[in-house]
């Protein structure tokens, strides 16, 4: 899933400090999940944004609202009727759904309210870590299910490094090495041959080469 | 015990502090109050497990959100005592209420112009 953090709150309040109605939109999905971003988070920086402007005696309309997913039209949509009741939309869906809210309403202003990080898991509450780069190649197979794309610090396709030390990573020491975790899984496994075999390089055009990326599904389009 | 604490107190029962969310501190402090204290068992005795802990987490919140927005995160506090303890609730409620006062009105209150003293809420 896609996780993010909110924005520091000075960042926002300087974004919207000129407009006097202002929408923050919030993400029922992905970002609810990290709690960055969902109906809850929503009206927490609502309350504050309020706060911050009442005190400074300045009287302006904080409405918040959370669309099902801001990546998908005919949520998006469901704000075509209010919308327009907004001088600006802080959108706290991550970087997907801000940008689909500036397509589907192309003279608003949209602010994004959070930080959109990386496509991780929750390892317990309020602790997300990255597992996919999106790299649009899968190669776990390959390697017992770990993915050094995204779980080596420099995406090495034949590890470890030199800088793998005690299991850990030169980068930190709090740090798992990926290809130690390669492979001790591989290890567990009983498939230790795989690590024996030097990969070939990866084919990167199913990642960022070649512009932006498209999947075109026809056999689900009308 | 007929212990004695200033009485602009406004208490809010909750089953446990547990269930005091950021919103509903935010809420108070949209409202106008001057303060707000959150009374929690004992650290290690919520029947709950970890009530108290969540609120502790969830009022640090708040004072970084009240320092950012203006207001002074100093004017929420969390507490922990346990229900025997009537005498340090007195306390802590006059020790908040002292507190307060020296901080002087929510400037929410005062933008809103309805100044009429302090007031803290309590959620115990």
């Amino acid at each position: 899933m896609i996780r993010a953090v909110g924005k520091p709150l000075e960042e926002i309040i300087d974004m919207v400090k000129d407009y006097d109605k202002i929408l923050l939109a919030g993400c029922d999905g992905c970002v609810t999940v990290c709690e960055a971003g969902g109906l809850k988070e929503t009206k927490v920086l609502g309350s504050a944004l309020r706060l911050h402007f009442t005190q400074a005696g300045q009287n302006k309309v904080i409405d918040e609202t959370s669309l099902t997913r801001q990546c998908d039209p005919e949520y998006v949509g469901q704000l075509r009727d209010t919308i327009d009741n907004y001088d600006a939309v802080v959108s706290l869906a991550c970087g997907v759904g801000a940008q689909f809210v500036v397509d589907m309403y192309k003279d608003k202003v949209v602010y994004p309210g959070v930080d959109t990080c990386f496509l991780g898991v929750t390892e317990e509450r309020g602790w997300y870590t990255e597992r996919c780069q999106a790299c649009g190649s899968c190669i776990l197979a390959e390697t017992g299910g770990v993915c050094p794309i995204a779980r080596c610090s420099k995406r090495m396709l034949n590890g470890p490094c030199g800088g793998s030390e005690g299991g850990k990573c030169e980068v930190s020491p709090e740090m798992p090495c990926g290809w130690q975790l390669i492979y001790e899984r591989l290890k567990t496994l009983g498939q230790l041959d795989r690590f024996e075999k030097p990969r070939d390089t990866k084919d990167w055009t199913s990642s960022r080469d070649g512009g932006i990326r498209q999947i075109v599904r026809e056999d689900l389009r009308i | 015990m007929r212990l004695q604490y200033p009485p602009d107190i406004r208490i809010i029962q909750v089953p446990c502090t547990g269930k005091v969310d950021i919103l509903h501190l935010l809420a108070a402090f949209e409202e106008g109050a001057d303060g707000v204290f959150v009374a929690g068992c004992l650290e290690g005795d919520c029947h709950f497990i970890e009530g108290n802990l969540r609120a502790k987490q969830r009022v640090k919140r708040v004072k970084e959100i009240l320092d950012k927005v203006g207001l002074g995160g100093e004017r929420v506090e969390m507490y922990n005592l346990s229900a025997g303890q009537g005498g340090r609730f007195a306390e802590i409620a006059r020790e908040m209420d002292q507190k307060i006062r020296e901080l002087g009105p929510s400037p929410i209150k005062l933008s809103k112009k309805k100044s009429t003293g302090s007031r803290v809420e309590v959620a115990a």
